[in-house]
């Protein structure tokens, strides 16, 4: 048992309130998604909206931006009812929705996409120069290092969800709405992002902040409000609850351990050996041993060329390597279908976009993967697909209204659950999961830790590739970390904490030897960016 | 009843009106036609406008491979003048050894030169690494070049005595319906297999539906974009094959803008033009819908028939419009 739930608040808060939700709810015709949320959220605070996926974040925000009309309930802004036509009109109010997704024209600069649509500039032409001062400063003051005549397609990941901000923040805002900013940012760039997230809160904005991440909410969040399965459970005081409590609250229920036992490895021959691989602008002179039954983590910020690594292993860039060998053999044809068929397959970390055809149905992208053994013959057989599909459905645990579905109709536990069926269809020996649980909820992230614990007890090798330490830490029986394309440290047994790791990904510090100090320098140091 | 976690049962199987869109449309083409016109309806014009229709057809029928897989061939018109050229002059060379057999020795020829000339876009677009569109523009340009060089402008004719044997390829029939009708329907029903129902088609429809996953699924992109573009090679030679007993020749301006025909025929047809989604029965339907408008412009006296390009025009803004209206 963790400590007694305190008691949610109640009544009207006595500092300003900037925005008002009063019994907001919506429905889509028979099925409602929200109902009677009552929220106040006050100038120069930050206010987190927690809740698993479905609990009704995102329609929350939707309604409290005007990017969808409730069905119930009214805004008050500042006091006065209101009743926003659109999008367009709440952020004429001061109200604005910071999206998750990156929605930049990645061809124009930083600054003509800070202004697109709203170009200062009359019959003379467009007006560059105040553009692009005006723009500098939004930048300085969310602490941007980027320039405004930066085209956004060369900028690192990060940086573009900066200027996806200093976007949001180009007019003077009383409201701002946070929509999972820190789902795509490693470490160093979450703690920038919570700095400009309490640089506005300073300025007296509210702040409306929504994470998965509990430790953010926790050190951010004067005020949290749960959300679960369309209803609100109550409003506390951030630092009245503690991130179990959090969790607990959210799921409805007191949380088992998240994390399985770790198990002890046998020592045993190596699975997979890799020495001296070099990934084009990714990975320098890599060398890992990985055998059966254990897990072996990979740390490190996001631009230190883990993905890099993994997705030139496989074959998906250009790469070349001293030796590779898997369970003895040594491999020569590098290619996924070639690592398929030796048992060994990748999980991308972008399962939108690389992972699985969200327009088509879930019996196609189950089976994409291993069309050949799925069907052996010349023709597909629809009858066949959908016996194994409900048998994946049940064995993953995969949540589906209806078998009929499109993938991208699923919830993004349920897809990372359809990704984790398709590609255990070419029944791997080696495992290799991109970030495991971006951007999912908890209850499906203890069922993916559960499914990685049993396919190591059951003498399989895997590796998981992570940005969220505590799933790093709690999930590794080893830890390699990677910095600028470099494995500098290997963690194991009492070492691998949370700590050790953030210290050689940004320190660099446990490199083995300075042997490398030639070789062309740095191929890391013009290329940070990982999706252009 | 097979065991199911499934709380809710499969929603009933609704009618999907955006794929049934090209058949209504037809439909509606026809009635339109037997109100207009009582000539429109006889057996004998039927039979004409659906003969006239294979062309179109079986080349667009390819044309959904290449779509569908996320590239387009605009190369098709001039390819289809490029290997009539060929497969006459080979006739012609052959027929006073072998007589009538030259015919099939040509449509083999043919099926290889189409084949080997949708292995060469394919080729360009994959290894290459060239746009789709630039690729094929420029192979259109090279195929009409050599087709009007081998003709020195003018006309390559089949050699007069094999006029008769090859005659009924086209205008022949079997039990009634005319022959290029059967080997329509024939390669709608191999290539509806192929995309449906084969690992291929599968691989195919993911390529143009997502690139990267199919890439990261272990899906060979560019070997499955180039089997596309030889598909639409082999259907282009059949086109060929139907086409030489109608006409006799071929001329620099055989197949001339029947790029646009085709596309045209693939898009109101339904099949997704940034790929993803194929609708080969619909593409069918795309190039009955041309050819029927064609000759109701030519049966009524109130659009003058040089406009014909225009109505087809307005057709496929149309049903783009339609389409989006019904999503």
């Amino acid at each position: 048992m963790s400590a007694p739930l305190p008691q949610p608040l109640s009544g009207t808060p006595a500092a300003p309130v900037a925005l008002r939700a009063e019994g907001l709810g919506k429905a889509y015709g028979p099925i409602t998604v929200l109902s009677d949320v009552t929220l106040d959220i006050v100038a120069g605070e930050v206010h987190a909206i927690i809740g698993e996926n479905g609990a009704g974040k995102s329609t929350l925000m939707k309604l409290l931006s005007a990017h969808v009309r409730p069905s119930a309930g009214q805004l008050h802004v500042a006091g006065n009812p209101v009743d926003f036509a659109d999008a367009v009109a709440a952020e004429a109010a001061g109200i604005v929705l910071v999206h998750q997704e990156i929605l930049l024209a990645s061809d124009l600069t930083v600054a003509e996409n800070l202004y697109l649509g709203r170009e200062i500039g009359g019959w003379r032409g467009v007006d560059d120069r105040r553009m692009n001062a005006r723009t500098a400063e939004v930048l300085a003051s969310i602490g941007a290092h980027c320039h405004p005549r930066d085209r956004v397609a060369d900028l690192p990941l990060a940086q573009r969800q900066l200027v996806q901000i200093a976007r949001a923040l180009l007019d003077d805002r009383k409201v701002v709405i946070f929509d999972e900013p820190t789902a795509v940012l490693a470490n160093d760039e979450v703690a920038a992002l919570l700095d400009v997230v309490r640089g506005l809160r300073d300025r007296g904005v509210a702040v409306l902040y929504i994470s998965h991440r509990l430790d953010e909410v926790q050190a951010l969040a004067d005020r949290v409000t749960v959300l679960r399965d369309g209803q609100m459970i109550g409003t506390w005081r951030g630092h009245d609850l503690s991130q179990r409590q959090m969790a607990e609250l959210m799921v409805g229920r007191e949380l088992d351990m998240l994390y399985p036992p770790k198990r002890s490895p046998a020592t045993v021959a190596p699975m997979l050996e890799i020495e001296g691989l070099e990934v084009d602008h990714g990975a320098v002179r890599a060398s890992l041993t990985l055998r059966s039954g254990e897990v072996l983590g990979i740390g490190g910020m996001i631009g230190s060329g883990r993905t890099e690594l993994f997705e030139g292993l496989i074959g998906l860039r250009p790469a070349h390597a001293t030796r590779i060998t898997l369970a003895g053999q040594e491999i020569a044809q590098r290619s996924v279908q070639g690592w398929m068929a030796a048992g060994l397959v990748y999980l991308t970390e972008d399962r939108k976009g690389k992972g699985l055809l969200l327009n088509e149905p879930l019996a196609p992208n189950l089976t994409l993967q291993a069309l050949d053994s799925v069907h052996p013959g010349l023709a597909t057989s629809n009858r066949a697909e959908m016996a194994l599909l409900e048998r994946m459905v049940a064995e993953y645990d995969i949540r589906v209204r209806a078998l009929s579905l499109q993938a991208g109709q699923l919830s993004g536990g349920n897809q990372q659950k359809l990704l984790l069926a398709k590609v255990m269809l070419t029944d791997p020996q080696v495992v290799i999961i991109d970030e495991p649980t971006r951007g999912i909820d908890i209850g499906n992230k203890s069922q993916i830790y559960e499914f990685i614990d049993r396919l190591v007890r059951a003498g399989k090798a895997v590796i998981v590739v992570s940005s969220e330490l505590p799933e790093l830490v709690g999930l590794s029986d080893r830890v390699l970390v990677m910095r600028m394309g470099r494995i500098v440290a290997e963690l194991t047994g009492s070492q691998i904490t949370e700590q050790n790791v953030v210290y050689a990904a940004t320190s660099g510090q446990g490199e083995t030897a300075a042997q490398d100090t030639t070789g062309g320098g740095d191929p890391y140091d013009r290329d940070h960016t990982r999706d252009t | 009843m097979t065991a199911t976690t499934l709380a809710t049962p499969e929603p009933a199987r609704r009618i999907r009106w955006a794929d049934m869109g090209p058949f209504l449309a037809l439909a509606l083409v026809i009635l339109i036609g037997t109100a207009i016109n009582s000539n429109f309806v006889s057996g004998t014009n039927i039979a004409n406008v659906v003969t006239r229709s294979a062309f179109i057809a079986i080349i667009a029928v390819g044309a959904t491979f290449v779509i569908s897989s996320g590239c387009l061939d605009l190369s098709v018109g001039s390819m289809m003048a490029f290997v009539t050229g060929i497969m006459i002059l080979t006739m012609n060379r052959l027929e006073p050894s072998m007589g009538a057999n030259a015919i099939l020795v040509g449509a083999g020829v043919g099926l290889i030169v189409g084949a080997l000339c949708g292995l060469l876009n394919g080729l360009i677009v994959t290894v290459g690494k060239i746009e789709p569109f630039i690729a094929t523009l420029g192979t259109m340009g090279i195929f009409r070049a050599l087709i009007t060089w081998m003709s020195d402008g003018g006309s390559i004719p089949i050699a007069r005595s094999l006029r008769e044997p090859y005659r009924p390829v086209y205008f022949g029939n079997v039990f009634g319906i005319p022959l290029p009708v059967i080997i329509t329907l024939v390669v709608v029903l191999v290539a509806a297999f192929v995309l449906y129902r084969t690992k291929f088609g599968r691989r195919c429809t993911a390529a143009g539906s997502n690139a990267d996953v199919a890439r990261f699924s272990g899906v060979s992109v560019p070997k499955v974009r180039t089997m596309a573009y030889v598909i639409q090679g082999l259907c282009v030679a059949i086109a060929a094959i139907c086409y030489i007993p109608r006409l006799g020749a071929a001329t620099p301006t055989t197949g001339a803008l029947w790029e646009l025909q085709v596309i045209t025929a693939v898009v109101i047809g339904g099949t997704l033009l940034r790929g993803g989604k194929a609708r080969v029965w619909g593409t069918v339907a795309g190039a009955l819908i041309l050819e029927v408008i064609a000759n109701l412009m030519v049966l009524s006296n109130m659009v003058s028939e040089y406009l014909v390009a225009a109505v087809q025009g307005v057709i496929i803004i149309l049903a783009m419009l339609a389409h989006r209206f019904i999503k």
